[in-house]
């Protein structure tokens, strides 16, 4: 399966995720620019990390009305996956492709550490290769990832399973309602999340708890060793 | 009809309801300065903006299409318009 990075005058770590992706995949993904107005085939759409536009109105603000998000919403609509981490994942949601909102963080502080998540739905193309309430390691780094939904909003995550992952053991850095790290659309075919799975994909980089939700959204079957 | 130039004013605060940190921070400091008696603070944006429009209803109705689409988020925010 062949991924795409959507890029933001801003983004930061657009790197990062290429180099997670080629090394899950095998091969490079295809790029888009904010300004596309057409995607190149894919079955994944990869939002990465960073300060679109100076993450100026609000984050994401800016970026989720770009000429590309049409192409993003039509291939979503289509039941391409789509993938938005950190700022990615804040353009999802001022694009409503997800539910909620991604206010500034409850302790005003940006933060850069490692969390501690568990699975909250592993029955999903993203998750499947973790188990249900697996704890996995992963690395945040935020000014705005305090997630907030109204209650009825709220309720219909939880009742459907739409919560991805959730910070476990009071690592919860931002003062997200019901500690939600990610979550899904409807469809469950769209994935926002605030940590940076992108970045434990080697042994390098102190831990591959990330690589496994790469692996399941391209369906990337693990040869036998 | 010849369009016309408006000056407007946009106030976009957070819901009720919504928790705001900055306000809270703000208020604290407030508190540390020696103000007594505020009982909350909430922080919100102003965009003064200038257009063109055929009337006055018409600039209205266009700040209001421009605080839904792009402005105010309103999961969490409410938004207020005046045309001067």
């Amino acid at each position: 399966m062949k991924a795409c990075v959507v890029l933001f005058p801003g983004s930061n770590r657009d790197r990062d995720m290429i180099a997670a992706l080629t090394s899950v995949a095998g091969e490079p993904p295809h790029l888009a620019w904010h300004k596309d107005t057409a995607l190149p085939d894919c079955d994944l759409i990869v939002l990465p990390g960073g300060f679109s536009h100076g993450d100026y109105l609000r984050s994401g603000a800016i970026a989720a009305r770009a000429p590309v998000m049409n192409a993003v919403a039509e291939a979503a609509q289509r039941g391409v996956r789509v993938l938005g981490v950190c700022n990615g994942f804040q353009i999802l949601t001022e694009a409503g492709l997800l539910p909620g909102a991604l206010m500034r963080n409850a302790g005003l502080k940006f933060v850069c550490c490692e969390v501690l998540l568990s699975v909250a739905n592993a029955d999903n193309p993203f998750t499947a290769k973790y188990a249900q309430d697996e704890i996995i390691h992963c690395p945040v780094a935020h000014h705005d990832g305090n997630y907030f939904a109204d209650t009825k909003t709220l309720k219909r995550l939880e009742d459907n399973g739409l919560v991805a992952f959730r910070y476990a053991q009071d690592t919860n850095p931002n003062g997200s309602v019901n500690d939600i790290a990610g979550i899904f659309n409807d469809e469950g075919n769209v994935l926002g999340m605030m940590p940076h799975p992108e970045n434990l994909i080697e042994p390098a980089h102190d831990g591959t708890d990330g690589r496994r939700l790469f692996e399941a959204a391209l369906n990337v079957v693990e040869m036998a060793a | 009809m010849a369009a016309k130039s408006f000056s407007a004013r946009v106030t976009v605060t957070l819901k009720r309801g919504v928790l705001d940190p900055q306000g809270k921070a703000t208020q604290s400091a407030l508190g540390s300065l020696g103000f007594e008696g505020v009982g909350s603070v909430r922080q919100g944006k102003i965009f003064d903006v200038e257009l063109t429009a055929s009337s006055k209803k018409g600039a209205k109705e266009a700040l209001e299409s421009m605080c839904e689409k792009l402005l105010a988020n309103t999961v969490i925010e409410d938004y207020d318009v005046v045309v001067e």
